[in-house]
């Protein structure tokens, strides 16, 4: 796999030690990318408290790329405002992570589209109660 | 400290061994002439060049006329292939969809010119169906290529029986047995095989060197223009420490087969019942018994296949993975999906692929490791914590209870 000695440090170490793995009990917003026929599944959960999220974890089934993206956006976003949240897309996520092998770019690096989903999901529901 | 390795992928290559290598460089440094020239510097590489070649014929129980150097396997999969269409101008082939894609793409390549190509399937142990390549049989099929077992699963395929119906019908048969070459018995004379490929990294030699057998009688349209050499059938100066390390390989394969063969089973059934005592949720891809002695390959449910390669290699382990990224998508093996694996099952696959040197220790540390890697991550598997519980659909082995 030439792919995988072509990552970086950064993604190593956040695919040997992701961060806020898992799941939130009664989340507010929940995001869901990819399927499994095209290689990745991402979630991403949310908790958000005065506009900003609280709160999030990630359940990813993927590649070293896939896990370690939705790793780092966990950190990238956490305390942050939805607004800023929403601005963080999926190449600011490799570019954080030092870079992606080029094959990795697109399939790997959906991290940003699920929590932009969550985010979605919080609002969606958040709009009937006014 | 260093890491403790093991390296469970010989089915990629295989380390040289130290007799074979001392060869190689006796014949880049000592008994470096060209096997063309008249003196005795020539004749030295002419008589080392022949030995070899006698070597690699008796390993398959052929004469030594029939072997072809090359560059590797996949330049004798083109050889054969390509040299047999050529030659016929036109005209029908059948092979399997879980060739090696030296095969599938040499064949994809000649349907863009006068040749119309059959792509086998294969049932779910990815056996291909001797009847079904007597039904593929037309009156223009001119060749028939069907591997003497799979790389990715190590499924042996029906070879006898293909060969005996394609010399019935007239039709020529390949075999691309890079894989099967020093595992298992290969007589080309009983196989009813007319072209066979090898390489030499499969079975601890050098890279960079193959052989085409090609029975006697078979015409084919070279690749390459150039000399006379290989009988006309493939020019350029002969690659004498590379002819010199298969040849030796091939001699020392062919006497240790039957012992190796039995300790790289025991190893990798070793690996295969520890596997599925520890580790739940895993299907064995292949055909259960019908494999090569130093291959198995499983399906990790909920988890993706280089996630698991990650985690090993981070712990010294070496295994390799049918999925490979391409642009856009994760694509899973072909292979597997011709077997009917759902492609989801599929982007967990590993192969693991013992050697000569895998002992029972190697085992054990990799089992230490792997129950432990699978669980960290089917623990951030969305696909896991939502499972329905359900065995396995297609394919495979289960190994559970």
């Amino acid at each position: 796999m030439a792919e995988a000695s072509a990552y970086t440090d950064k993604v190593m170490e956040h695919f040997f030690n992701p961060r806020n793995v898992g799941e939130i009990e009664d989340p507010d917003g929940v995001g869901r990318v990819g399927n499994p026929v095209c290689g990745d599944v991402m979630k991403m959960e949310i908790k958000v408290k005065d506009g900003r999220i609280a709160d999030i974890k990630f359940m990813t089934f993927g590649c070293g790329a896939a896990i370690a993206t939705s790793s780092i956006v966990t950190e990238m976003v956490k305390g942050k405002t939805l607004e800023e949240a929403m601005a963080v897309n999926n190449r600011q996520v490799a570019t954080a992570l030092g870079g992606l092998p080029p094959a990795k770019l697109h399939c790997s690096n959906l991290a940003a589209d699920a929590l932009h989903k969550a985010i979605e999901d919080y609002r969606s529901r958040a709009k009937p109660a006014g | 400290m260093t890491m403790r390795e093991v390296y469970l992928d010989h089915a990629a290559t295989t380390p040289v061994l130290p007799e074979v290598a001392q060869a190689v460089h006796e014949h880049l440094v000592t008994a470096y002439g060209n096997p063309s020239s008249l003196h005795r510097f020539g004749r030295r590489a002419r008589s080392a060049v022949d030995q070899a070649r006698e070597r690699v014929a008796r390993a398959m129980a052929a004469e030594p006329e029939a072997i072809v150097f090359t560059s590797g396997g996949t330049e004798a999969d083109n050889l054969a292939i390509r040299g047999v269409a050529r030659r016929a101008g036109s005209g029908h082939i059948i092979t399997s969809q879980i060739e090696h894609h030296a095969v599938l793409h040499t064949c994809e390549a000649l349907e863009t010119e006068s040749f119309a190509v059959t792509y086998l399937p294969v049932d779910a142990q990815g056996r291909v169906r001797p009847e079904d390549v007597a039904a593929a049989i037309r009156k223009d099929t001119i060749l028939v290529s069907i591997m003497a077992a799979n790389n990715e699963v190590g499924t042996i395929q029906p070879l006898a029986e293909i060969g005996a119906l394609c010399r019935e019908r007239g039709v020529l048969l390949h075999s691309d047995a890079v894989q099967a070459f020093g595992q298992l018995p290969l007589d080309v004379g009983a196989l009813n095989v007319d072209l066979m490929s090898i390489s030499g990294h499969k079975v601890y030699g050098p890279k960079g060197i193959g052989a085409l057998y090609v029975r006697r009688g078979i015409r084919l349209a070279p690749l390459m223009y150039g000399g006379g050499h290989e009988r006309r059938r493939r020019p350029g100066t002969e690659n004498v420490p590379g002819i010199v390390g298969l040849g030796m390989a091939a001699e020392i394969m062919q006497r240790e087969l039957a012992d190796r063969a039995r300790s790289m089973a025991a190893v990798r059934d070793q690996l295969i019942r520890g596997i599925g005592e520890t580790i739940s949720d895993v299907v064995l891809n292949g055909h259960p018994v019908d494999r090569l002695p130093n291959n198995a390959n499983f399906c990790f449910r909920y988890v993706e296949g280089e996630s698991i390669l990650l985690a090993l290699d981070s712990k010294g382990i070496a295994a390799s993975s049918g999925s490979a990224c391409t642009s856009g998508a994760l694509e899973p093996s072909h292979v597997l999906v011709a077997m009917g694996l759902p492609h989801d099952l599929a982007q967990g696959s590993v192969r693991f692929s013992v050697g000569r040197g895998t002992a029972a220790p190697d085992i054990e540390y990799v089992l230490s490791v792997l129950g432990p890697a699978i669980d960290r991550l089917r623990k951030m598997s969305p696909l896991y914590a939502e499972r329905a519980g359900g065995g396995p659909r297609a394919g495979g082995t289960s190994l559970e209870g």
